[in-house]
């Protein structure tokens, strides 16, 4: 099976030189589901970064999509980031765009024509019934209808890879289950390869999935 | 309402930088025209032992324009109280030769140093009258007045220039949170920093069309125009389209230049 993530003897470090990650080794199979755990601190937030290379390897090897991450060029950068789908705790939502266009925002990057970008997103507020609330603005929902418009955009444009930090932290079981679904149906329906960081593994969910755990900088997978 | 105000402060910066440039450009033109002015009513005045032909003359310096001789008549009159005409005649020829000589613009005083050397190699040329003193004078309080404008607008391009690069640095904190998270999706720089660089583009139209109206109003000004007259210049205060192309130039260039340094200086934060 090809691999989509490939990391060998990886150190990840901050600025100040503080070891987060320490030369671990791991790999994630295209098309999978995949956790990773680890108590606050721990570092599975920053090896969510390095994946999608907003934090660079400081020692090893990380390749995501085919491209290493150590030294990547800013084109290949945003080239690999147009393959991505990422969804974030705190939403990180433009305020000034209305939800419709917070939805485009990768379909425009990716240069999609303009009809097929109004079906995606009408079809995507279907999914997280948000389709009422397409003009308004990021502040006038709740966090929970917040993070269902994150993950319709990590959705847009058909991605080879979404990563999900925490996504239904501070959500209600609604929103949360919406996204799972969402989750699900990317992995099972488009063989999308999802990776979670979480600090707690639904219950029911319909998929088979790989749990990796991060603890005093180094990782495991769990069986 | 919020965002008239948005681009207000950076139409006016603009605005003034043009307007500084404007007015530079009037007063340079000003005078060129002065000079040109001064040029046409100044001359030089040389004494001869002999006659000189235009060409020998014409050929001391390539300044001198033209040369005419000023006839004795008048210097003759006041002595012609009994004098008989044959003396009167040798009088004529004994008399020295005044010549005039216009010149091709106005002189810095370093060229009337060198045309009044030029002029004494010629062995016949016994005395020059170059008016210096007055000469001096005019031309150094021209060079005064241009200096004083050249280091005011000088002083207000760069103090807007800075306004300006405030501004867009307060609108880099305004996008920069929408430009981070394009960068997240993998836009290119360009993409990311295209609303900036549209609102500098635009502002730059805006205070150019501002400055088009002001000085169009300002060339037709009947009050400015008749100062303009009153010291017999003619100039072209504003050419509608000549102007317009530069000034709209400078500040498309300006704000391109500083939204660039804007961008380039933008850190990505996750």
């Amino acid at each position: 099976m090809d691999k989509v993530i490939m990391a060998q003897n990886l150190t990840l470090a901050y600025s100040n030189n503080e070891t987060i990650i320490n030369q671990i080794n791991f790999s994630v199979d295209s098309g999978s589901f995949v956790f990773i755990t680890g108590a606050s601190g721990s570092g599975k937030s920053t090896l969510l970064k390095s994946i999608f290379g907003a934090l660079k390897p400081k020692q090893g090897s990380l390749i995501v999509g085919g491209v290493e991450l150590k030294g990547v060029s800013s084109s290949k950068l945003n080239f690999l980031r147009r393959h991505i789908g990422i969804v974030f705790q705190d939403y990180k939502l433009v305020k000034e765009w209305s939800i419709e266009k917070n939805i485009m925002l990768p379909l425009i990057i990716n240069g999609y024509d303009k009809s097929v970008t109004q079906n995606q997103v009408e079809t995507l507020l279907k999914h997280v019934r948000l389709k009422h609330q397409a003009g308004k603005y990021p502040l006038e929902l709740s966090g929970g209808e917040q993070q269902r418009v994150a993950m319709a955009r990590a959705l847009a444009h058909n991605p080879i890879l979404i990563l999900a930090d925490e996504p239904t932290g501070n959500l209600d079981d609604y929103s949360s289950q919406l996204i799972w679904n969402l989750l699900e149906g990317a992995n099972s329906q488009l063989k999308t390869t999802v990776i979670v960081v979480t600090h707690h593994i639904p219950e029911s969910l319909g998929v088979e999935y790989k749990h990796f755990h991060i603890e005093y900088g180094s990782i495991h997978e769990v069986n | 309402m919020k965002s008239i105000r948005n681009h207000l402060s950076l139409v006016i910066a603009l605005l003034s930088i043009l307007f500084s440039m404007q007015i530079f450009i009037i007063v340079d033109r000003s005078i060129d025209a002065y000079k040109e002015n001064l040029a046409n009513n100044y001359a030089v005045v040389i004494v001869s032992q002999k006659r000189l032909s235009d060409e020998v003359v014409l050929g001391i310096n390539k300044l001198i324009a033209s040369s005419g001789e000023l006839t004795a008549d008048s210097v003759i009159e006041r002595l012609n109280s009994g004098m008989d005409k044959k003396n009167i005649e040798f009088l004529k020829l004994t008399l020295p030769k005044f010549y005039k000589l216009k010149l091709d613009h106005y002189p810095t005083p370093q060229e009337v140093i060198t045309l009044k050397k030029d002029l004494l190699k010629n062995s016949s040329i016994t005395k020059i009258e170059d008016f210096s003193h007055n000469h001096d004078t005019t031309y150094k309080l021209l060079l005064l007045f241009k200096g004083v404008v050249s280091v005011f607008a000088l002083s207000i391009f760069v103090v807007t220039t800075l306004l300006i690069f405030k501004e867009l640095r307060i609108w880099q904190f305004k996008h920069s949170e929408r430009m981070s998270i394009m960068g997240l999706f993998g836009a290119p720089v360009w993409l990311r920093s295209a609303v900036l660089f549209r609102l500098s583009i635009v502002d730059a139209f805006i205070a150019s069309i501002f400055a088009f109206g002001l000085f169009s109003y300002i060339a037709t000004n009947a009050w400015i125009l008749k100062q303009f007259e009153s010291i017999d210049i003619s100039v072209v205060i504003f050419n509608p389209i000549d102007d317009f192309v530069l000034l709209l130039g400078v500040a498309i260039s300006l704000s391109i230049l500083l939204a660039s340094f804007i961008v380039l200086g933008h850190k990505e934060e996750v």
